[in-house]
């Protein structure tokens, strides 16, 4: 009743003849493989794992990665171990970079407790999500008789070229082709058949021209021969989004405490508290269940998603996504508001104590960044300084809803500001931008200035501010715009107010009591008449009937909300 | 990137090495221990001047890091830095007389070393006042990280620089020899930096932090670049186009990902805003050696000394590589 290792090295031989003297320790047999191209280091390697009773060196052949030769050098050792020791009932695969996370004792145990069972991932192509070099059916229906690691081009030239004349190789009969980790550790009797099969030298030549047969060979066959499949690897190994292992640190400790695996893989060389803590520590670490625990997940499937897609609304050093491959510019929602500080004094303020939004004013003022309660900084340590801003003005917007997130941001709009964030509003599904068209008349109402000088800067205004809800209504336009001229907006203007408030708090907020303090707007109507008259036709504002000059008064239609 | 434009950039290689291997007629051999470095190694290239103050800490950081050999250029030093260097046993130096301007700001000197000594190492360049801080650095080596980019088919690794600074005046903050200056200067700006892309050599170029908000806020166009690239493989084939700002050939500037993803990266911790600043600017003053005629000296001749220097009330105190990387600072990538 015990278990045998083959191990398979190439790199790290000290970390290698570590583990095999653990192995040896614990009274288990072991084969080493150490790959041919290995030049210098071999020798002290040999020498050192020669003291040690029970392992053995094996007939040294080259391994190149992916291809047959590692399975030839596993099946040649399995061969070997089983015939040296009859009592063996499993045979584990290692590598030289796998490190026992539990003591092996433990393993002997549990495997004395699963006699039968072959330990092996092992599932159909179907389910399989790794599809290296985009291959899936294919490593089973192609031949790969060029190295990806050195020929890559070669390699993809012939696969091109087999799909080309639509190559498609037979299957042996009864095989349904499995895939999954190499490193597995099978029952006497399953590898015994694999090893004696009738049609071994059929089978050889199928498998040679497999792509990375060392995943398939054994995964394959244990489905014709095992008794009880027991479909995952007693070894902890993580494969990052390209089908490269990660490799385990030092700070990894706890979670490969945590791991009900017996070998995880692969340990960088030089983790040192690793190799000590799990090879020479006599503590016996306590019991822990046998369940992968989500958080190893999680560490991992993090790390693919972080490499991946990344942190939304975030540009650095690493990360700069070109415009058509940027999903969102922003990290959070934010809102605009656009006009609503000609009409209502304060209006910050009031957005602030109705919905809790940090409310800054006019971000994008001509001659500084009015900053929530006029300062001159703000998070992240941004700066109030206009050429500052006008500098990236995009970058400068990205930046404040970055170091704001958790908070929601608004601010106030208006043609008289800078215009040059247009587009990024447009394109940003994070904000949302409340627009009273034509409120621009009102400070120029409240100006007394000749209307020629009105005239000129009214034609101005209303120029970019067609310019802008231009941008904000083209097809390819992602922000939520809600639009109201200034008539419609005066008309009833408790609705807007409402709606504004709702869709920022997210639910049904109580009914607005009371309004935001309103300018004064007497003589609207007349002026917006005499600016007709002088031949500009601010058609924005809508068309202004009897309105009465105090907002307050106002009421609600009925039925809303 | 047409064919002409791929030529246009060979050539320009070409001539960063020609350049290269004509400037190291400048170095003069102080102490070359360059038989002592293993295959392995990663290699540190720094350029000083007048930096002795700086250099005990400066080495005892990198040696905890990792690296194993230093290889540095001591442009006209009148301090000792030279001679305490020499006598470091894993030091190599090189002494020179001539124009820093001329070896476009020391790039030509170490583009020579690297040449020679640097082919199939990992390389950082650095300036003493840089301290490289990467993803696991308190709980991995520099080799561990060399060890994964190279197992990834990395060849460079990008960061930004972050430009720290005490709380008050730059004079105040006394910087004693073997001291950590972060200890001193640990504030730095966490999100007001401004990133574009350079068409030419495919970098990202990016500006900001508190120099662009203290000195150049009128001129943001002229405030300092603060992307580097200070860690990589180096092959022969390879050059510095300025500073470690931009490399050749271009894609050894693709540190960043434009798919939306981010790769891994770090930061370079600038502790320049100390009390050794107020010397050198006003040395720079007269020497105008620097970049832009050292205009950046100018700026701090006049405004570094102001009652809370760089520091606002904004500012961010510096913990450790985690907080970088949740303030998007740098990324572990998909390194974990």
């Amino acid at each position: 009743m015990s278990v045998g290792f083959i191990m398979l090295a190439h790199a790290a031989l000290h970390r290698a003849a570590q583990v095999a003297s653990a192995v040896s320790e614990a009274g288990c047999p072991m084969i080493v493989h150490v790959d041919a191209r290995v030049g210098a280091p071999y020798d002290p390697f040999a020498k050192r794992i020669a003291g040690l009773p029970g392992v053995e060196v094996s007939q040294r052949v080259v391994c190149e990665w992916g291809t047959w030769s590692l399975v030839d050098a596993s099946r040649t050792a399995a061969e070997k171990l089983l015939a040296r020791h009859p009592d063996l009932t499993h045979i584990y695969l290692i590598s030289g970079a796998c490190l026992p996370i539990k003591p092996i004792p433990k393993l002997v145990e549990f495997l004395g407790n699963h006699p039968d069972t072959d330990f092996i991932e092992s599932v159909t192509i179907e389910d399989v999500p790794w599809t290296k070099g985009g291959l899936s059916e294919e490593r089973f229906s192609l031949t790969f008789p060029f190295a990806w690691r050195r020929h890559r081009r070669l390699f993809d030239i012939w696969v091109e070229t087999q799909r080309l004349v639509r190559r498609k190789r037979r299957i042996p009969q009864g095989l349904t082709p499995h895939m999954g980790s190499q490193w597995w550790c099978l029952t006497r009797a399953t590898l015994q058949k694999i090893i004696e099969d009738p049609r071994r030298g059929q089978l050889d030549r199928y498998f040679k021209r497999v792509w990375i047969p060392d995943e398939s060979y054994f995964q394959t066959l244990v489905r014709l021969y095992g008794s009880k499949v027991e479909s995952r690897s007693l070894t902890l190994s993580k494969f990052d989004f390209q089908g490269k292992p990660h490799v385990f640190y030092d700070d990894h400790l706890v979670l490969l405490r945590q791991s009900s695996a017996f070998f995880a893989r692969k340990i960088w060389p030089g983790a040192n508290r690793l190799y000590r803590v799990f090879l020479e520590s006599r503590r016996v670490p306590p019991q822990v269940a046998l369940t992968t625990p989500a958080h190893i997940e999680r560490t991992f499937a993090q790390a693919t998603t972080r490499r991946t897609k990344g942190r939304p609304g975030m540009v650095m050093a690493s990360r700069f996504p070109s415009l058509e491959h940027e999903t969102v510019p922003t990290a959070a929602p934010y809102s605009v508001f656009h006009g609503f500080s000609d009409i209502f004094a304060e209006f910050p303020k009031w957005v602030r104590r109705h919905t809790g939004s940090r409310a800054h004013g006019h971000l994008f003022c001509k001659d500084r960044v009015e900053f929530f309660g006029g300062q001159t900084g703000y998070a992240g340590a941004l700066s109030d300084g206009a050429a500052l801003r006008d500098y990236d003005p995009d970058q400068f917007l990205r930046n404040l809803i970055w170091n704001t997130r958790g908070e929601h941001q608004s601010f106030l709009n208006s043609p008289r500001d800078t215009q040059k964030i247009g587009s990024f509003l447009a394109r940003d599904s994070n904000a949302t931008i409340a627009i009273i068209s034509g409120a621009w008349v009102l400070p120029l109402l409240r100006s007394k200035q000749p209307i020629d000088v009105i005239r000129k800067e009214a034609a101005r205004l209303q120029k970019r501010e067609a310019d802008f809800i231009e941008l904000l209504g083209e097809r390819r336009a992602r922000a939520r715009t809600r639009m109201w001229t200034l008539a419609e907006f005066l008309e009833r203007p408790l609705d807007p107010l409402q709606e504004t408030v709702d869709s920022l708090s997210g639910v049904d907020s109580n009914m607005l009591v009371d309004m935001p303090e309103a300018k004064p707007l007497i003589g609207l109507a007349d002026f917006l008449q005499s600016l007709r008259n002088s031949g500009m036709n601010p058609y924005l504002a809508g068309e202004i009937g009897e309105i009465s000059e105090d907002l307050s008064t106002q009421s609600r239609t009925t039925g809303f909300g | 990137m047409g064919a002409i434009s791929a030529f246009k950039l060979r050539m320009e290689r070409r001539r960063c090495q020609v350049r290269a291997i004509r400037k190291s007629k400048d170095l003069v051999e102080v102490a070359n221990r360059t038989q002592d470095i293993q295959q392995n190694d990663v290699l540190a290239f720094v350029t000083i001047r007048n930096e002795m103050v700086r250099l005990p800490y400066f080495l005892e950081y990198y040696r905890a890091l990792g690296v194993s050999h230093f290889l540095v250029v001591d442009n006209g030093s009148t301090d000792g830095g030279c001679a305490f260097l020499a006598d470091e046993n894993d030091v190599s130096v090189w002494k020179t007389e001539a124009s820093y301007k001329r070896s476009r700001f020391g790039t030509d000197w170490l583009n020579w070393l690297k040449f020679r000594y640097g082919n199939k190492h990992w390389t950082l360049t650095l300036d003493p006042d840089e301290f490289f801080v990467y993803p696991f650095c308190d709980t991995r080596p520099l080799q561990s990280l060399c060890d994964w980019l190279d197992q990834s088919g990395v060849r460079s690794l990008g960061t930004i620089l972050l430009d720290m600074y005490p709380r008050g005046a730059v004079s105040g903050a006394q910087y004693q020899a073997g001291q950590n200056p972060f200890d001193i200067a640990p504030w730095f700006d966490a999100g007001n930096y401004m990133v574009s892309k350079n068409p030419k050599y495919g970098n990202l170029w990016i500006q900001g932090g508190p120099r662009a908000r203290v000195y150049f806020h009128d001129e943001p166009e002229s405030a300092p670049s603060l992307n580097k690239i200070p860690l990589v493989k180096w092959d022969r084939r390879y050059a510095f186009v300025r500073s470690a700002h931009m490399l050749l050939p271009r894609g050894l500037n693709m540190v960043y990902d434009e798919a939306g993803g981010e790769k891994t990266s770090g930061c370079l911790l600038h502790a320049k805003f100390l009390d050794t600043l107020i010397d050198k600017a006003n040395e720079e003053q007269t020497r105008r050696q620097h970049f832009a005629g050292g205009r950046e000296y100018d700026a701090y001749r006049e405004k570094g000394n102001g009652p809370n220097g760089l520091w606002c009330e904004w500012s961010e105190r510096y913990v450790d590589w985690r907080q970088l990387e949740l303030l998007g600072l740098m990324s572990k990538g998909n390194w974990a």
